[in-house]
């Protein structure tokens, strides 16, 4: 999973994809592992970022990660080239 | 220092389905190079350009494209006698023919210049020819046919699978789901813009569309591509953005470059989510959005006056992406003496 490079991700988790001028926000959760993809990060450590973060499970995680990368990707957002 | 320039702009409806004027006149204003001196024509006395006189110096009424070119001609001559222009942008595609045919004749003349495509670019772009078009110059356009009558529904049912999309041979297109609404919508345009109607295969995507300069000898002077971002009823941008899409300016310039287009166009395509184009439709002139192009830093309209002048025009390199166009309306209080005067003497 890697996010397009031309992809523009602000501080607040505005997002814009000048290839289709897209735009969507995202909550501070959402940024990190933006984040993460961006410094291509694996789904094991993004994982264990969350886990030691954040008051959650890792079933839990793992059904949201897997909710939000798809949406990274049918948004265009992300390639699945991992 | 300025070169001081008189310009007549024709576009001036700056209502929900707006014609290119008014930007037109916006990016001239802001040109660099040129003082420009802003002559309004206009063929209805309430378009309402010809009341903005913070950008239109000066309007005339001219005649519809339908009263041919002599009479066309006889008010460019008293026009031109009142002002000395120095270039005509005419905006509307209804007109184009009229004023593709005088060119010659006002440059010789009078010293008009203009930048126009030519008869042969003009009509192999056309609606009508644009599935040759498309094979030509090696762009992708989705299937199309003309048709005449309301009678040749049945093969093109046939022909075609259903929805597909009903054309204007200049404006206006509709998405048919039936025999019964290829009927209606056949009615609807053809009572307002004659014969043919074009029938067109329906390709699912987003829409993206360009608006470009071609210098006429193959160079594309400016691609700025373009998604709407908010549509009205009638099809028309109300917002956009500039995009990032390396892929779709290649297409303009190829079309360009191939066609060798002169002057300003519009190119609106289908992207699909296998990311492929489909040309849908050449517009011979600029778009309303087209100031959007000016505000990303390549002023088509400056460039296109340059052109027409005979000035050495570089292409422009890049453009500011991501930046965004949103229209809004607002309502001009007009004293009924501007009107009385438009509508009397066809001068404001």
């Amino acid at each position: 999973m890697k996010i397009k490079k031309n992809v523009a991700i602000s501080e607040s988790g505005f997002i814009f994809n000048p290839t289709t001028g897209d735009s969507f926000s995202t909550n501070p959760i959402g940024l990190e592992i933006i984040r993460m993809l961006k410094e291509e990060k694996s789904k094991d450590e993004i994982r264990k970022s969350i886990l030691s973060k954040y008051i959650t499970d890792d079933s839990t995680f793992e059904k949201d990660y897997y909710d939000f990368v798809m949406m990274l990707q049918t948004n265009q957002v992300a390639d699945d080239s991992e | 220092m300025k070169q001081k320039i008189t310009v007549a702009v024709s576009g001036l409806n700056n209502i929900d389905s707006p014609g290119p004027g008014i930007p037109v006149i916006r990016a001239l204003k802001e040109s660099k190079d040129f003082d420009v001196r802003i002559i309004g024509l206009s063929y209805e006395t309430l378009e309402p350009g010809l009341y903005m006189h913070d950008l239109v110096d000066k309007s005339y009424q001219i005649p519809l494209p339908g009263a041919g070119i002599d009479s066309l001609l006889e008010r460019i001559y008293y026009i031109h006698n009142q002002e000395k222009l120095d270039v005509i942008i005419p905006n509307f595609d209804a007109e184009l023919a009229n004023f593709m045919k005088i060119e010659p004749l006002l440059k010789s003349d009078l010293g008009i210049s203009m930048f126009l495509p030519t008869q042969e670019q003009f009509d192999e772009r056309h609606k009508a020819n644009l599935y040759e078009f498309g094979d030509k110059h090696g762009v992708d356009v989705p299937y199309s046919k003309m048709m005449f009558s309301t009678s040749e529904i049945p093969s093109i049912s046939k022909e075609f699978s259903y929805p597909m999309v009903v054309k204007g041979k200049f404006y206006d297109a509709y998405i048919a789901y039936n025999a019964e609404q290829v009927a209606n919508f056949f009615n609807k345009i053809s009572a307002k813009w004659g014969l043919p109607i074009i029938i067109q295969e329906y390709v699912f995507g987003s829409e993206v569309n360009v608006t470009a300069l071609g210098d006429g000898k193959g160079n594309a002077i400016s691609a700025v591509p373009m998604r709407k971002l908010f549509i009205t009823d009638k099809g028309k941008a109300w917002a956009g953005i500039s995009l990032d899409d390396e892929e779709l300016v290649n297409i303009a310039n190829r079309v360009i470059s191939s066609s060798k287009w002169r002057g300003g166009m519009e190119l609106e395509f289908i992207k699909t989510a296998e990311n492929k184009y489909y040309l849908l439709e050449i517009n011979p002139r600029f778009p309303a959005w087209v100031y959007l192009a000016a505000g990303c830093g390549q002023n088509q309209p400056e460039a296109l006056v340059k052109l027409a002048l005979g000035q050495n025009v570089e292409p422009y390199k890049a453009y500011d992406i991501g930046k965004m166009f949103i229209r809004y309306s607002f309502d001009m209080i007009v004293d009924l003496k501007e009107f009385e005067q438009i509508s009397t003497i066809g001068e404001l």
